[in-house]
Formats: structure tokens, C-alpha cells, sequence
């Protein structure tokens, strides 16, 4: 009884509303005027605009997300990315410094460009709040944007627009930084002295990113961040503030009691945030007369690309896979067009050594699973997950010990990879070179298409000339299956115009 | 009849939705003053003193929960039957690769198994609480059936359950946002796991290319010894690093180890926090094609620099003399290929293929003199020394399965349930008497049940009139009954391990304690009303 005072407010800090009228109140919103070119958006806009606005502010960032995230599936560098996002900036969102103009901040055309910022992702929020799906896309695609933007900041304005965050950072006194010199030296990769940087102390839990790359100091449950980590720790609370805010968006949404001025608009939107990761369709990967069943798979494992045929390898060799390769594997057999029973036929054989009732206690469910034979309905509605794409393979955690999965390009070290090319037939030094320095500059699918284009030159060369593929079937590779439809066809095409 | 079902739907009760911590409440503190299990036991126990052994109080509880024998899976009519199969049982132990049958899994769960603790850890306090009414627990049973999402009320319930289902193991999940049991009544997506201890899972299958004494599934006390220097790695990294302090480690019953942290604080950490953790921890990473395994940057991260040190004379031990790891050419040829230099590579090569046999401590003392004696004019000593730790790390830095970790919803097998294929009890270990641990001398259930017998027959007097009260259930207040009954546990050797649970459930305990006290007050006041049950 008593401990419940704690909870009650001092009569006399009571806001001065009547519960009652408070509904009624006008709302009185905090002004927005901009003071800095970024903008953690935790202010919704109050203002007026028209629907034509409104669409097209969306529109244009919608244009800005979509890009990015197209280049995150490419997996191009960071300064690919600059080059390709700067133009596209500066036509569709720009968002210039205070420093940009005499007035600083006050200056007209700044406010403009903040307020359309501003606006445009508020709209985007109320669109892309409904699924999972699209929050956890639109959040990736948003931080992305704000990183790009934080880092492009000039140090100044980052730093008074830290300031007016007001996050609560500890700072690291003299004698506890010098005491831990040592400790703060080796755990922040190039830094020669201590004294150069202002410490902060924060709970781990903010900083998730530079403690899972070891690049930061931890002592019981306190991370001791250099201030140039700052990045990290803005990036981290951005991320959170609007994971929060549009879950808290969703759960309105249905209660927006929205006439039929927005909606259409939303969802319009929404739809046309079109997933670049779902470049496979279903049934794309199979080949039209091509016996596929399990007696085939070692003979057509010659037109699989590297990752397959490595795992294929492996099963042969070890009559085993681990979890992750069988997964990799089984869609990717799924989206050649292996049926189900074929597919169980085929690990069934494959896997020496297991009795049938092992067999069929450990494996089976997870190949039918795949196949959406069984799990939960959303499971089965949806036919199992799609096969792999190349973003999903090179993008997944590392294979561990005794795991097979993965892309060679990406995970093998280099030695082993031109070692596995050598085995799978690929000898011709100019291409190896080639796949080498791809490797060291991260180019994966550079490197493999590199080895498809090699293996399959004369083949390239009679169907560009004949004219009957154009340059769209042969664009890069980004799928596991389109190599392997693209290899057996021009096979095929190859075999066919050999016999007549 | 009546009697159970009465008392059945009394247990059932309080599983209702709304009602789970009031209802649970009264059926604990009820069982606090008096054991609702106890008149009836008592009186069964009357008739049936001059039974001997065990199987006997086996049947006996029973008895109790099915005294009608109307459920169909323990006929009381069974008694003899089963009591010559558990004799039977006895005598099977000593036979290699001892496969569990049910009646002794059966025997365990009602005499041995401490639900109670496990309750109380889960819980987070005594009074049954939505920490362990909406934990989920995945039940394998004996036809190797699935259950998943089972959740029980009070730690009384839980009992039952696991005692009518007779699992020959059980995983223990998250704490759900409301109870794992109503899932299907709730539109998709609206059960939300909220929190479960940060765990970790270190499997001897990881190490199979470093170890040459045993593969797969066996173990020896050599290769143990990596299990126990992961242990020591991982509690240090995340008792001095990350601040937890309730890690509790458990034999995972055959080659590896589990651990819980049960801090609050990691309890509610989100996926990617875990994730975190994971990939701080995890360093050998890539698989056998992927070359050097280790690449780490200098200086060293505090972590690694700590992690080398305690390392260190482990690898000078186990991988150089006990594995004799680098012994056989083609791990020679390994090693080799870890090492910077082409020119030392070669006159280590050549050396070494002069002398077949030369054992891994000379191999690696090859190194160094090799080295010194200037031959290779390319040599960079920082770099060299470098590599050679790297390779120490590479050779005896824990290997954790980090997908277990970086899930809140993975389930991951309790504490003390027995692994099915050793028949081992998964008992907890004491990380700071690591080297301690021996998991070949880790009790089995036969065992177990074995020294029962061999307890009761020494002390023939104390138990008699005594033995009928079910095995574990009346911990709490046995004191309280004048002369302290002696727990089934407490006869065995079992013990040490279940007390050294009981303090780490009593350290964790004193933590919560703060937190929590609002909470269990507001329960007591609910407590009249719910005594009309």
C-alpha cells in the first residue's frame, strides 16, 4: 500500500487536464523547424500537404530504399555503392548541411529538403508497417540510408547533432583510462594511443555490432567505446528507436479509420517495394524435358555451379551432409525440378550407412519440410522455402567445422578454391588468375560467372552468333538454378545442333 | 475413483488462463503445509513395508496416481512384473552401451529426478510464477515421438506430466508471452517468445580433426579435456567480460557440455545481442577447406590475449603430448602449412621426414630452434610468433555449436534427465573444479537406482515407515516433520550434484529476490480466494 505512493504523481505536477475533456484538447504539437540535416525521426510531421505530395515524396524515397537495397543484394562495396546512390540522391532526396548555405539552418530551401525527408518517411513507415516482412526490409533499408548520410556529415554538424540526441554515455576518466591502457589498445584495432580518443563506458547491449567483430573493450558488461565508435552506437539506437516505433505503427494501423484517399496510396507502395531478393520464381529453374530424378543428380551435377558440385562432392565422398549443406542441397534439387519422393529416393541412397528407420527419424522430416510436405501451414501454403539465391548463400554465417554449405568463392581460402576448380575440370591459367583476383576483391559472382563464361565459350559464343539468346539470358548469374538451367540448355542446344 | 479425480481436476485448475499464478499459488503452498499426495501414500505404505526394495516404492507411487488402475499405461496389476524387470535391469549395467528401458527411466523421474529444482530455477522463486507456467518444455517419447510446447503450472504438475509421459528426454525452451498451451487459439504470429537463458553448446563431434584418440560418439578422459578448457574460456569470457554471474554448466550426458547463463539480463537479451555474444565468442571459424582457421589481428583483442594464456599450457599437454596431434604426416603436413615461411617450411620438412616418429612436443620445439639457427634469411620472428599462436588457438580454442546460442527459441535438453543412449545423469559441473569433472565417472541411472537398494538395505529401520512419501516432492518440508526424512537422491551419488544445484539455485535466487518481491506480495493477497479450491 504504501510502496504504490512511489507511483503517484505530486498532486501538484499533475498536468492541469481534466481526464475527461483531455480527448477533446487540442493537440499541441512540437513545431519541427530542422536545426540538423539528419533526423532520427522521432517527431511525426503535424503539417499539411497535399495528396500529390504525399504520393510523390513517398514515391521518390521509396525510389532512394529500393536502390539500396538492390545494392546490398549485389553485394557491392561501399564505395561502389557511394558512386551509384550519390546521383540518385541528389536527384530524388536531397539533404544538404547547414554549411551549404549563408542562413545555416534557417535558410528556406534546407527546410524544404528536410521537410520532404521527414515526411516521405513517415509515409513509408504507415506502408510499410503491416508485415514482418516489409518492417524488417524497410528498417534495413532506412538505417542503410541514415548511415550513408551520418558518414557523409560533415564533423561539426555530427557531432552537435549527437549532442542534441542526448544519449547517456558515461565518460572514462583519466586514471581508469590509464589504468586500462593496455586492454583499451588491444581491443581497438588502429589505435596507437589512448589519449587520442574521448572514452565513453555503455552496457554492451548498445554496441552489439563492434562486440561481435572483437573491436571493443568489455569488462563486466561494460563496453569502453572510442569516440570515433560513435557510428556504431547511433546506427544501434536508430535501428532500435524505429524497430519500436513501427511495431507501435502496426498495432495502429488498423485503427488509422482511414478513408479511401491513403490507403490505395499505402498499398500501392508497399507492393511496389518489389523484393529484389526474390529474383526466383517458382518453377523458373526447371527444364523443360529434362529427366530429373535421382538417378540422374551425378550425371547433371556437371552443369551445377561450384557450391552444389562441391556439396555434391562431399556427399559422395562422405555419404553425409550436415544440416545446412542437406538444406543448401535439397532446394536447391527442389528448384531443378527433383520431385519430393525423387528427393527422399535420392538422400536415401546417398546416405550409407543409416538404416532406414535413422533415416527416416533424422532426415526425412527436414527434406519434406523443405518441400513444404509438412510444418506449419504458412509452410505448406508456400511450398517450403525457395532455393537459395546467391545473396542468401554468401550472406549466411560462415560454414563451421565439418560444414560444407556456403559459397567456394566466398568461404573456401583461396588455395582450396582453385584446387576444387582444378578438380571440376576448370585448368585454363588466364581464368584462375581471373577467379583469384575476383575473390581478393570480393567479386563472388563475378568469379563464377567468370567460371560459367569459361566453361561454356563455344556454347556462348554459336547461340549469340545464331542470334536465338539475347543479351537477357545471358545477363550475370545471381541464382544457383539459372546456372544450372542456363548450363543445360546451352548443352542441350549445343548437343542438338551437333545432330542435325 | 473419486479421490483422483478430484485431485486431478484440482491440479488441472490452475493451468486456465488468468488464473495460473493465484491458482498455482494455492497449490503450492497447500503442498507446503501439507503434502497433498501424503494420506493416501502414507496409507499404501502401511500395507506394503516388508517390500524390500525399490521396484517396490516404485509400484507403490503408482499407486498412487493411478490407485484405481483405470490408466491404461500403468496397470497396478503390473507390480511383480515390474519388479522383476528392474531387477533384471540391475544386473545389466555392468554390459557395455546400456540402453535405457522405461521402467527404469520411469523409476528415475519418480524417485530421483528434482523436480522441485528445476521448478524453482526455472521460476525464478517459490511461488509459481508466469517465468515457469509459459516456458515451453519439448518432451521426447519413448516411440520417439515430439511434443512440443507442453507447459505446466506449478512444479507439482510438471511432475505428473512428466511422470504419466515417461519421456526418454526433455528440452527445455523460452518463457512465451502467454501460455505455449493456447497457441492455436491465438491468430498467427501472436505468440512471442520473451526471454531464456543465453545458452551454449560445446560438442567433442566439433573437434574430430583434432583428436585422435576416439570419433564420434565416443569420449576418453584425454578428450574430455577439451570440453574442460572450453569451459574454463567461455565462463572466464563471460563472468569478467560480460558481467554474468549465474552460469550454470551441465554435462550434456554423453560428449559435450551445455551452458545456461541465467543472469536477468541475459535472459531477456533479443536474438541479435545473442548473436553478438556468439560471434565474440567464436573464433576458429570456417570448415575443413578453409584453409587457416584462425586469423587473428594484432594486438590482441584482451579477450584472445586471456584466452591464449589460459590455453597455453593446455596445448603444451593435451594436443602435444596426450594427442600427439602433429604425430602422423598428414597432420604434420597441416601444421606445416599453418606456419608462415617457405624456407623454414622446408628444412622443418625435410627434418621431419628423416624422423617418422618424432613425437608433436619435438615437432613443435622444431620450430623454434629451426628458426634460430638463421637458415631461412626471410624470416620475420613477430610473424612466427604470431602464427604460432594463432595454431595454439586453433588446436584448443573452444568450438561452439554458436546456432544454439544465437536463438532465443532454441530448446536446448534440461538438466538431469538421462541421456538415452549412455544412460548418464546430464548433472551439472562445477565450473571452478572444472578439471575435476570426470564425465566417465558420472553416475548412470541403473546405478542410481542401485544404490537405493543398497542404502535402504543398510538402513532397513529409518526408511520404513518413511519410504512411501514420493521421491523428491517433499523436499521443502521434510524438515519441518520432526525427524528429517532422507531424500532418495541423498542416497546415492547423485548428492553432491544436486546440492551443488541447490546453491547455484539459491544464488540466483537471492538475486531475483529484489526484483521481485512487488510481485509475490501481490499474490499473497490474492490467496484467499483462491483457497476455495
Amino acid at each position: 500500500m504504501i510502496r504504490s505512493d512511489f507511483l503517484r504523481i505530486d498532486p501538484k505536477r499533475r498536468a492541469n487536464l481534466d481526464h475527461k475533456k483531455k480527448q477533446f484538447a487540442a493537440p499541441t504539437f512540437k513545431q519541427q523547424d530542422y536545426p540538423h540535416r539528419l533526423n532520427f525521426y522521432d517527431v511525426p510531421p503535424t503539417e499539411e500537404i497535399t495528396l500529390e505530395q504525399f504520393e510523390q515524396w513517398a514515391i521518390d524515397r521509396l525510389r532512394v530504399l529500393a536502390e539500396i537495397e538492390a545494392c546490398s543484394y549485389r553485394n557491392k562495396s561501399a564505395a561502389e555503392t557511394e558512386t551509384h546512390l550519390t546521383p540518385l540522391l541528389q536527384k530524388y532526396l536531397p539533404l544538404s548541411s547547414n554549411t551549404s548555405s549563408s542562413n545555416g539552418a534557417a535558410d528556406q530551401r534546407l527546410k524544404n529538403e528536410r521537410q520532404k525527408d521527414h515526411y516521405s518517411h513517415f509515409i513509408l513507415r504507415l506502408a510499410f508497417s503491416a508485415t514482418e516482412d516489409l518492417r524488417r526490409r524497410f528498417v534495413r533499408a532506412e538505417t542503410m540510408l541514415f548511415r550513408f548520410r551520418f558518414q557523409r556529415d560533415d564533423t561539426r554538424e555530427k557531432r552537435a547533432f549527437i549532442e542534441s540526441l542526448n544519449l547517456d554515455w558515461e565518460p572514462v576518466e583519466d586514471d581508469e583510462r590509464q589504468r586500462l591502457a593496455e586492454h583499451l589498445i588491444g581491443a581497438t584495432p588502429g589505435l596507437r594511443r589512448v589519449d587520442e580518443e574521448a572514452w565513453y563506458k555503455v552496457d554492451w547491449e548498445r554496441v552489439p555490432e563492434l562486440v561481435e567483430r572483437r573491436s571493443v573493450f568489455l569488462y563486466k558488461g561494460k563496453a569502453y567505446v572510442p569516440g570515433r565508435e560513435q557510428l556504431s552506437m547511433i546506427i544501434a539506437e536508430f535501428t532500435a528507436r524505429l524497430e519500436r516505433a513501427l511495431e507501435l505503427t502496426s498495432r495502429a494501423l488498423p485503427r488509422l479509420d482511414e478513408d479511401d484517399r491513403l490507403t490505395p496510396i499505402l498499398n500501392h507502395l508497399s507492393k511496389n517495394f518489389g523484393s529484389a531478393e526474390s529474383v526466383y520464381s517458382e518453377g523458373e529453374g526447371f527444364v523443360d524435358g529434362a529427366a530429373i530424378t535421382a538417378n540422374n543428380i551425378d550425371q547433371l551435377s556437371q552443369h551445377f555451379p561450384l557450391c552444389m558440385r562441391s556439396l555434391h562432392m562431399n556427399l559422395r565422398k562422405n555419404n553425409h551432409l550436415k544440416h545446412y549443406g542437406r538444406l543448401q542441397y535439397t532446394l536447391f534439387l527442389k528448384g531443378i525440378g527433383l520431385s519430393l519422393e525423387e528427393c527422399i529416393i535420392f538422400w536415401r541412397q546417398s546416405f550409407k550407412g543409416f538404416t532406414d528407420d535413422e533415416f527416416n527419424s533424422r532426415y526425412k522430416y527436414n527434406i519434406r519440410h523443405a518441400y513444404g510436405d509438412v510444418g506449419g501451414d504458412v509452410n505448406r501454403r508456400g511450398r517450403g522455402y525457395p532455393p537459395y539465391s546467391c545473396q542468401k548463400i554468401l550472406g549466411d554465417s560462415n560454414p563451421g567445422v565439418g560444414q560444407t554449405h556456403g559459397c567456394p568463392y566466398r568461404h573456401y581460402s583461396v588455395d582450396n578454391l582453385i584446387g576444387l576448380l582444378q578438380t571440376t575440370g576448370v585448368n585454363d591459367k588466364e581464368v584462375l588468375r581471373g577467379v583469384r583476383e575476383d575473390v581478393e576483391k570480393m567479386r563472388y559472382h563475378i568469379a563464377c560467372n567468370r567460371v560459367f563464361e569459361s566453361t561454356h565459350k563455344t556454347e556462348i559464343k554459336r547461340v549469340k552468333e545464331d542470334g536465338s539468346w539475347n543479351q537477357v539470358d545471358l545477363d550475370t548469374i545471381v541464382h544457383p538454378n539459372t546456372y544450372f538451367k542456363r548450363s543445360f540448355l546451352l548443352k542441350q542446344t549445343a548437343r542438338a545442333s551437333k545432330s542435325s | 475413483m473419486d479421490a483422483v479425480n478430484n485431485k486431478t481436476i484440482h491440479n488441472i485448475t490452475p493451468m486456465m488462463p488468468h488464473s495460473v499464478s493465484s491458482q498455482g499459488s494455492s497449490a503450492d503452498r497447500k503442498d507446503e503445509e501439507v503434502l497433498p499426495d501424503a494420506p493416501p501414500a502414507e496409507s499404501t505404505s502401511e500395507h506394503k513395508t516388508d517390500a524390500p526394495d525399490n521396484a517396490a516404492a516404485g509400484v507403490k507411487l503408482e499407486d498412487l496416481f493411478n490407485d484405481d488402475g483405470d490408466d491404461e499405461e500403468y496397470p497396478a496389476s503390473s507390480a511383480p512384473a515390474a519388479q522383476n524387470q528392474d531387477t533384471m535391469q540391475t544386473d545389466a549395467v555392468r554390459a557395455p552401451g546400456p540402453e535405457v528401458d522405461t521402467d527404469t527411466m520411469l523409476a528415475f523421474y519418480q524417485r530421483l529426478f528434482p523436480f522441485r529444482y528445476l521448478f524453482q530455477w526455472l521460476n525464478h522463486g517459490i511461488v509459481p510464477s508466469p517465468d515457469f507456467g509459459n516456458r515451453e518444455f519439448a518432451l521426447t517419447l519413448q516411440n520417439d515421438a515430439y511434443l512440443r510446447y507442453q507447459s505446466y503450472a506449478t512444479a507439482d504438475l510438471f511432475r505428473k506430466d512428466i511422470i504419466r509421459m515417461n519421456p526418454s528426454r526433455f528440452e527445455i525452451g523460452p518463457v512465451y508471452n502467454t501460455n505455449p498451451r493456447d497457441r492455436k487459439t491465438l491468430r498467427g504470429g501472436q505468440l512471442k517468445p520473451i526471454s531464456k537463458e543465453l545458452v551454449f553448446d560445446i560438442d567433442l563431434t566439433d573437434y574430430d580433426d583434432i583428436r585422435s584418440c576416439c570419433t564420434k560418439a565416443n569420449i576418453c578422459g584425454k578428450c574430455w579435456a577439451f570440453v574442460t578448457m572450453a569451459i574454463k574460456v567461455v565462463d572466464t569470457a563471460l563472468r569478467d567480460d560480460f558481467g554474468f554471474e549465474h552460469i550454470l554448466w551441465v554435462y550434456s550426458g554423453r560428449r559435450g557440455a551445455h551452458a545456461w547463463v541465467c543472469d536477468p539480463r541475459a535472459r531477456s537479451l533479443p536474438d541479435d545481442r545473442r548473436r553478438a555474444i556468439a560471434g565474440y565468442l567464436d573464433v576458429v571459424r570456417g570448415g575443413n577447406s578453409s584453409g587457416k582457421r584462425v586469423n587473428l589481428k594484432r594486438p590482441l583483442h584482451p579477450h584472445m590475449a586471456r584466452s591464449l594464456d589460459i590455453l597455453k599450457s593446455h596445448f603444451a599437454q593435451t594436443t602435444l603430448v596426450d594427442q600427439d596431434t602433429f604425430l602422423g604426416p598428414e597432420q604434420a603436413q597441416r601444421l606445416l602449412a599453418l606456419l608462415p615461411d617457405k624456407g623454414l617450411n622446408e628444412s622443418l620438412r625435410k627434418k621431419w621426414e628423416s624422423s617418422p616418429d618424432r613425437t608433436s612436443a619435438k615437432k613443435w620445439a622444431d620450430i623454434d630452434a629451426l628458426a634460430k639457427t638463421g637458415k631461412s634469411s626471410t624470416l620475420n620472428p613477430t610473424t612466427l610468433r604470431d602464427a604460432k599462436q594463432d595454431i595454439v588457438l586453433e588446436y584448443t580454442y573452444p568450438r561452439l555449436d554458436s546456432e544454439v546460442s544465437k536463438k532465443m527459441i532454441h530448446l536446448l535438453k534440461s538438466p538431469f534427465v538421462i541421456h538415452p543412449g549412455t544412460g548418464r545423469v546430464c548433472v551439472p559441473i562445477d565450473a571452478r573444479k572444472a578439471e575435476q569433472f570426470d564425465p566417465l565417472s558420472v553416475p548412470t541411472v541403473t546405478q542410481l537406482l542401485a544404490e537405493i537398494d543398497a542404502w535402504d538395505a543398510e538402513h532397513p529401520s529409518t526408511n520404513a515407515g518413511l519410504e512411501a512419501a514420493e521421491g523428491e516432492g517433499s523436499v521443502a518440508d521434510s524438515d519441518a516433520r520432526g525427524s528429517r526424512r532422507v531424500q532418495d537422491y541423498e542416497k546415492t551419488s547423485l548428492k553432491p550434484y544436486i546440492d551443488y544445484f541447490r546453491s547455484f539455485i539459491a544464488g540466483l535466487l537471492k538475486e531475483e529476490r529484489g526484483g521481485k518481491r512487488e510481485r509475490n506480495e501481490d499474490v499473497e493477497e490474492t490467496k484467499p480466494e483462491s483457497m476455495e479450491f
